[in-house]
């Protein structure tokens, strides 16, 4: 089972490719569904025996669904703490996932774009992500999988409520439409702050790269709509769309200005960043995120060139503690880690970058 | 900005809620939000909501606060409120008008508009969905919910449009 996981580990999750509509801007974009069984007890009262219930029913749901082939599946108690934080940290699975491991499991689709988590807050929470700004796509196949799904499993439904889920914060549509946001040209520029206060007026959240109670570290900012009922998930999805152009325009804009009006200060952060990541012997995850946010604007804004977004995509999420650990074969302490971050980052941007004039 | 729980970090972690119609925002420091637990999003929002439908609940506690349990899962009213998750599917029944108008207050409207699971649409998919379209719109209407009730007669058309084309 562990050997299907460590297959992961070759392949470029599909919200990494760095492809897709402004991915300069947008890192991924991602659609997530709570759903939940009939009369079987949520997560509160749950029991081992309806767990194993859930479990059991919905993997024979998913055996029917055209859409998720081949789906490998591992159940959370069976896998090593590192393989657990390993789907944290490629955002398979969600941190309240691998908290409490027994009983529950996760479903993951080719190319790692749907993944679905079985006994988490809610039975299901079905989950799909695609690079750059795609909520209309994400939204698209998690629909037709949760048709799928719902010919199989009798799911918790009103007419009047919707989908009936363990948090009332959830029910109706149980939808949460998020996206993944680069914004360092904000956060230089220190407008940042009123940014993201705008955005809560609006009725958005906005978390930091691993989601709840989070930090927003390399300069990534989860944005996601707050409210899930009384509008039908288009209207949702139109509603943070809106908002979230409004958003790029205003990083774009700061972009441009410092360009213009701070280059030399822009590009001197920029190449020594680069510089740190080619030379250090040592490095912590926290830095390394921050000096790979700056070496991505300077990719995105043309300053620096012979990089590809995807292999810095991947940096991002292959310098965090469990990636390091799988890539080593075995477990690291926080300074051996540390050690192996420093390595993998020179190796990886180790070839010849020339600054373009 | 400075976190307002411990007044010394930089708050890195902003959340926002509605509270009796009003937002409000609560900023972190990331230390202070991850004592909070990974539940801080939902709970600090939800909590005071709770809090928030006791006092007024006090005067006229509803029979089905102080009483009913869920018959699926045992669930009471009580025991929802200390947690703020609900216990099955038949709680919402169970615990109707309360959760009703919790949903109202965190969504801003109690009525779903968005998908019917395929199992239950598929007979006659537009016409079903167009008849419980105008039920709800008779039910905003009754409530006085002039913006939902706007919402859905677009809602009305474009389903109407789509039979006839
Ligand atoms: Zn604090
Ligand atoms: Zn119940």
């Amino acid at each position: 089972m562990t050997k299907d996981l460590d297959e992961l580990l070759k392949q470029t999750s599909e919200w990494l490719r760095g492809a897709g509509p402004v991915s300069d801007i947008v890192m991924s974009s991602r659609i997530r569904l709570a759903r939940n069984l009939e009369k079987l007890p949520f997560a509160t009262r749950a029991t081992k025996q309806s767990q194993a219930d859930v479990l059991k029913l919905v993997k024979e749901g998913i055996a029917h669904s055209p859409t998720l082939k081949k789906p490998l599946i591992f159940e959370m108690g069976e896998l090593s703490e590192v393989d657990r934080q390993f789907l944290v940290e490629r955002h398979l699975v969600s941190r309240e996932h691998v908290i409490h491991p027994d009983h529950k499991a996760v479903a993951i689709g080719q190319g790692e774009v749907i993944s679905i988590m079985i006994n988490e807050e809610d039975h299901l929470r079905i989950q799909v992500m695609q690079s750059g700004l795609n909520l209309a796509d994400a939204w698209t196949v998690s629909d037709t999988l949760d048709d799928e799904l719902s010919e199989a499993i009798p799911y918790a439904y009103s007419s009047d409520w919707g989908y009936l889920t363990c948090c009332p914060t959830n029910t109706g549509t149980g939808m949460r439409a998020s996206v993944m946001l680069h914004l360092p040209a904000l956060v230089l520029t220190k407008q940042i702050n009123k940014v993201l206060h705008t955005i809560t007026k609006l009725g958005l959240t906005a978390r930091g790269l691993y989601g709840e109670g989070t930090e927003a570290s390399g300069n990534f900012f989860q944005i996601s709509n707050q409210v899930s009922l009384g509008r039908s998930e288009e209207e949702l999805i139109e509603n943070i769309e809106r908002i979230l152009k409004e958003v790029i325009h205003q990083e774009q804009t700061a972009r441009e200005a410092l360009v213009t009006n701070n280059r030399i200060q822009l590009e001197d952060r920029i190449w020594r960043a680069f510089g740190i990541l080619r030379h250090a012997q040592t490095m912590s995850s926290n830095e390394a995120l921050d000096l790979l946010s700056a070496v991505r604007l300077g990719m995105d804004l043309k300053l620096m060139n012979g990089l590809n977004r995807s292999t810095l995509n991947e940096l991002f999420i292959f310098s965090q503690p469990a990636h390091l650990q799988k890539l080593e074969g075995k477990t690291l302490t926080a300074r051996e880690r540390d050690a192996k971050r420093a390595q993998l980052l020179r190796t990886r941007l180790g070839n010849h970058h020339e600054k373009q004039t | 900005m400075v976190c307002e729980l411990c007044k010394q970090s930089q708050a890195t972690v902003h959340l926002t809620e509605i509270v009796n119609e009003q937002m409000t925002e609560l900023h972190l420091c990331e230390s202070c939000a991850n004592q909070k637990g990974t539940q801080v999003e939902s709970h600090f929002g939800l909590s005071d909501l709770l809090s928030g439908l006791a006092d007024t609940s006090k005067v006229q506690e509803p029979e089905e606060v102080t009483v009913k349990a869920c018959p699926t899962c045992g669930m009471s009213y009580e025991d929802f409120r200390k947690v703020g998750r609900l216990g099955c599917s038949e709680c919402y029944p169970t615990f109707k008008r309360s959760l009703g108008s919790l949903l109202k207050r965190i969504h801003g409207s109690p009525i779903h508009l968005g998908k019917t699971p395929a199992r239950l649409v598929k007979p006659a998919k537009s016409k079903t969905e167009l008849a419980e379209l105008k039920k709800k719109l008779e039910r905003a209407i009754e409530d006085e919910e002039f913006e939902e009730a706007a919402r859905l007669r677009d809602q009305i058309r474009r389903a109407e449009q789509r039979e006839h084309s």
